[in-house]
């Protein structure tokens, strides 16, 4: 069975302002030749630090923005072939939370109305029909009825997150990309939140793209992870393949830097490598792999050429000496 | 939510708390409309008839409360009949400079681009003409009416408006509930006017009250300079005929000033209540 979402070599570049006329004008290179695949009623995590390219590989896949390359099936067709109109009825299958719930709702609207918004705007169903939708789906996420005519401002953060999650559940999609859905909430609403969203999939066969630089939040939800350094993934690999046997030498200092989750199985194995440094710019990147300044096993060879993602053991890794 | 029986005075008297300033303001506005509709009741009284003696002292009763001006014209009259003109000179002009500033600024704002730098150097080629000469080179061009120099004072007003519609349109067209639109399936259209537009409006509302003030101003001062239309009777028309006398005579300059001074206040009072009233973080429910 062909997967629900296949991304190859997405590149998005942003064109930065030049710095004369006649000057070439740079251009950021946010995500550089992404590739990976999502099936139905499976979770993939994106993890990386501020940066990485997490949110812009998170939008390119809604067709939110535009990628300059790379192509992005979801059932078979590629979204950016599509025209306008068949994108827009695309949308019913494809819908996001944002990180911020705080900015992700329009502070005019009541909460039915936002939750409602994607119903009225794809025109799915009769008015009843769609008033009948937003009442199951404020139940389902765990807000109460009473509270449909309230202002955003009137909600709290992880209310706000859970109308968010609402209108984002009520076309109906296949596909659910959540960029940091958790991040701006406190531990125990993250906790909430996150088993709403476990719940959510295992109910309705929902694809989870689940970007986080949290690794504790993508290890409750997801099966897959994928580390993301600079616009590239550097590991691929199955969850607790991941976790067990880190192999990239920037997924071990992640884990190394989040010590409640490395120490379980892989204390002994990864190395303490802690995490000095910036990454390179995104503006005109190293020619070869992007971590090498920060890595402890850098050789001239990591510096001169980019490694490709290959496997190694159960998982895929970009490093030309994996551990 | 209960006691439905009369949701007009709920809200009126919900208004009167969120937004005193905006009932207060829409008082005083409708006292100024009153004027200009009590001028129906002048019973054919020309406004530049001459009635009396110049310059008769206002006695605040009797048949010339408000005295004469220097050719002997009832001074009460004028300030009547010179209502409806002066306020629709100033809404049909604010009307226009809001529909074309927020729809250029708007479109520059929300595409960006090519269209940005055309619509913004068009924008700038009109900020950098001195407003007041260029409305006057236009009304000198047509003849002065109340429409002519309506349209003009309309004309020459959008600048400011488009600037900061532009920026508002620019600030918001990256939030993201503006991309969750987007993502619901929302086309451009629908992201400007439903959900871009009432984001913005709390500046754009305190922009369009300036911009009636200005409008209201714009007429007084081509009044002024005697660039009004002669065959209209307007406030600013009253002001800019007896400017000369200011020294002898006080009140048929005053009045009409302060009657001018009164609406731009009653407007920008309701400017301010109604944002209040507009801003769901006010909402009584
Ligand atoms: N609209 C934009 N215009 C220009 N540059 C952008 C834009 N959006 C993102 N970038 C740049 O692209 C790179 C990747 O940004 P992105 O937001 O995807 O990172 P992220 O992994 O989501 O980070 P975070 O964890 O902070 O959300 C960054 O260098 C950022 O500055
Ligand atoms: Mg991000």
């Amino acid at each position: 069975m062909a997967a629900l979402l296949d991304v190859r070599d997405l590149e998005v570049a942003f064109p930065q302002p030049g710095s004369g006329l006649f000057a070439p004008r740079p251009s950021l290179r946010a995500v550089r030749g992404v590739s990976f695949t999502l099936g139905q009623g499976r979770a993939l995590g994106l993890v990386g630090e501020s940066g990485a390219g997490k949110t812009t590989v998170a939008l390119a896949v809604m067709r939110l923005l535009d990628a300059v390359g790379g192509t992005v099936s979801f059932d078979g067709a590629d979204l950016y072939a599509l025209d306008a109109a068949a994108m827009r009825a695309r949308r019913r299958d494809l819908q996001i939370v944002f990180q911020n719930p705080y900015s992700s709702l329009d502070p005019r609207r009541r909460a039915a109305d936002i939750v409602r918004a994607p119903l009225d705007l794809l025109g799915i169903g009769d008015p009843a029909a769609r008033a009948a939708r937003v009442a199951g789906l404020f139940a389902r996420v765990g807000l109460r009825a009473d509270q449909a005519t309230l202002f955003p401002h009137q909600f709290s953060g992880g209310q706000r997150q859970r109308i968010a999650i609402a209108r984002a559940l009520a076309t109906g999609p296949r596909l659910l990309v959540c960029d940091e859905p958790v991040s701006a909430l406190d531990m125990i609403t993250k906790r909430q939140i996150l088993d709403l969203l476990a719940g959510l999939r295992d109910d309705f066969g929902l694809a989870l793209l689940f970007v986080s630089h949290d690794l504790g939040a993508v290890r409750r939800i997801c099966d897959e992870i994928a580390i993301m350094y600079l616009g590239r993934i550097v590991e691929l690999s199955g969850r607790d393949e991941l976790f067990a046997r880190p192999r990239h030498p920037y997924t071990r200092a992640l884990l190394a830097a989040a010590p409640s989750l490395a120490h379980r199985r892989s204390q002994g194995r990864a190395a303490r490598c802690a995490l000095a440094g910036e990454p390179p710019s995104p503006i005109d990147p190293p020619p070869g792999c992007a971590f090498a300044g920060r890595c402890p096993r850098a050789t001239p060879k990591c510096r001169a050429e980019c490694p490709e993602l290959a496997a190694v053991g159960a998982s895929r890794v970009a490093c030309h000496f994996p551990g | 939510m209960t006691g439905r029986a009369d949701p007009w005075l709920r809200r009126f008297l919900s208004a009167c708390r969120t937004g005193p300033s905006a009932v207060v303001g829409m008082a005083a506005l409708l006292v100024v409309c009153a004027m200009a509709l009590y001028s129906v009741f002048l019973d054919g009284r020309d406004p530049f008839d001459i009635v009396s003696l110049p310059h008769r002292a206002p006695t605040f009763v009797g048949p010339l409360p408000l005295g004469t001006d220097y050719l002997g014209r009832d001074l009460a009259v004028c300030l009547l009949a010179g209502a409806a003109p002066t306020l629709s000179v100033a809404a049909v002009a604010a009307g226009l400079a809001m529909v074309l500033g927020v729809a250029l600024g708007a479109l520059a704002g929300f595409f960006g681009g090519r269209l940005d730098d055309l619509l913004m150097r068009f924008t700038e080629f009109f900020q950098v003409l001195p407003a007041l000469l260029f409305a006057m080179v236009l009304v000198t061009l047509w003849s002065p009416s109340p429409t002519t120099i309506a349209l003009t004072i309309g004309f020459v007003a959008w600048p400011p408006t488009a600037r900061l519609a532009r920026a508002e349109f620019l600030r918001i067209r990256d939030l993201e509930y503006v991309v969750a639109a987007r993502a619901a399936g929302a086309g451009a259209g629908h992201l400007m006017w439903r959900v871009i537009l009432p984001n913005a409006a709390p500046p754009l509302i305190v922009s369009a009250t300036l911009v009636v003030t200005t409008a209201i101003l714009f007429e007084a001062a081509l009044s002024f300079l005697g660039l009004g239309d002669p065959d209209t009777m307007s406030w600013g028309q009253i002001i800019g005929a007896n400017r000369e006398y200011v020294l002898d005579a006080w009140w048929p300059v005053a009045f009409p000033g302060l009657a001018i001074f009164l609406t731009v206040l009653a407007v920008s009072l309701l400017g301010d209540g109604l944002n209040r009233i507009l801003d769901p973080k006010s909402d009584g429910a």
